[in-house]
């Protein structure tokens, strides 16, 4: 149930966002200070959730060689500029099969 | 005869770009079985919260085994831009009343690359209406698909499914850094301040903590 909630909590919160933006006065988006601070945070937000998603399990720091075989094909996926669906594949692609042989 | 144009071209962008992107539907569905979430779960969140990247990143907390208040407050702060593109939009589309409670859904990423690159003012809102129902369709039909698929599969790492969640955030950031080295550092400090906070915070707090980065980078 408390799942639930977090994720009421994120879909009201997620739409109010939206409708914030196309409702507000048109002066806001002149503030220099909010448009930097809108460009920025993704860019943090998403690095750390790449940083912890691979190498953070359960509150501790785990170097997990498969998956970081997997990110490191996204790597060179993304510099052969294949399409977003093939960067995925190849990641978990790579990442099973280097855990097949790893045992 | 060149609005007809304007307008078909803004249509065929926006359905590409709708069917495309909405097909990594897919991952979100894997990414959230395998963090653990229903699949009602996975699909009320494409319903409702309908923006990737916060979808992703509740998700991937979630299964971290996270704080649920610091997971759902890092996929709110993530769905924070989508307030800037709305104020950007509002000119554009001129929306009231309750369109623009409908159109207020459709406020992401994609439609509004889609609407911003219109040559005009018309062209743009058919191209966020195209955009925006190709999207929410393949987007809804894929996560669902996703999901009911994942949640037959058993084991998800055994088909490396957990990979998927960092690549697809890699995959968001990749364009961003490739255009600016002040935006690389960035991402590297708010990596690091994450990884360095971990053993010390409930999960999820960690990648809140990242946005502190951004506050230094504005303070200098």
């Amino acid at each position: 149930m408390t799942l639930w909630w977090a994720i009421a909590a994120v879909c009201a919160g997620c739409y109010a966002l939206k409708l914030a933006g196309l409702a507000a006065p048109r002066r806001v988006l002149d503030h220099p200070r909010v448009r930097r601070f809108a460009e920025l945070v993704p860019v943090a937000l998403l690095a750390a959730l790449i940083a912890v998603q691979m190498f953070a399990e359960h509150g501790e720091l785990r170097f997990d060689p498969a998956r970081t075989a997997g990110l490191c094909a996204a790597v060179v996926a993304l510099v052969l500029r294949a399409p977003f669906l093939v960067i995925l594949a190849t990641a978990a692609a790579v990442t099973a099969l280097v855990r097949v042989f790893m045992g | 005869m060149e609005q007809t144009t304007h307008r078909s071209a803004a249509v065929r962008d926006g359905l590409g770009v709708g069917l495309a992107v909405g097909l990594s539907g897919l991952a979100f569905g894997a990414a959230a079985i395998t963090a653990g979430l229903s699949v009602a779960q996975a699909c009320v969140l494409s319903l409702l919260a309908f923006t990737g990247a916060s979808q992703f990143a509740l998700a991937g907390a979630v299964g971290a085994g996270g704080d649920l208040m610091a997971a759902a407050a890092g996929a709110l702060l993530l769905g924070g831009r989508n307030t800037l593109y709305g104020l950007r939009l509002a000119d554009l589309l001129r929306v009231r009343g309750p369109r623009r409670l409908l159109a207020a859904q459709g406020v992401i990423d994609e439609t509004t690359a889609v609407t911003l690159a219109q040559p005009s003012p018309e062209a743009a809102r058919v191209g966020f209406t195209t955009t925006f129902a190709s999207l929410y369709v393949t987007w809804n039909l894929t996560t669902l698909a996703g999901a009911l698929g994942t949640s037959f599969l058993g084991d998800p790492g055994m088909f490396g499914l957990d990979a998927v969640g960092p690549a697809t955030f890699l995959a968001i950031l990749w364009p961003r850094l490739a255009g600016s080295v002040q935006l690389r550092w960035l991402a590297v400090a708010g990596a690091a301040v994450a990884l360095c906070a971990t053993p010390f915070f409930p999960p999820g707090v960690p990648v809140l903590l990242s946005a502190v980065v951004v506050l230094a980078v504005l303070a200098r």
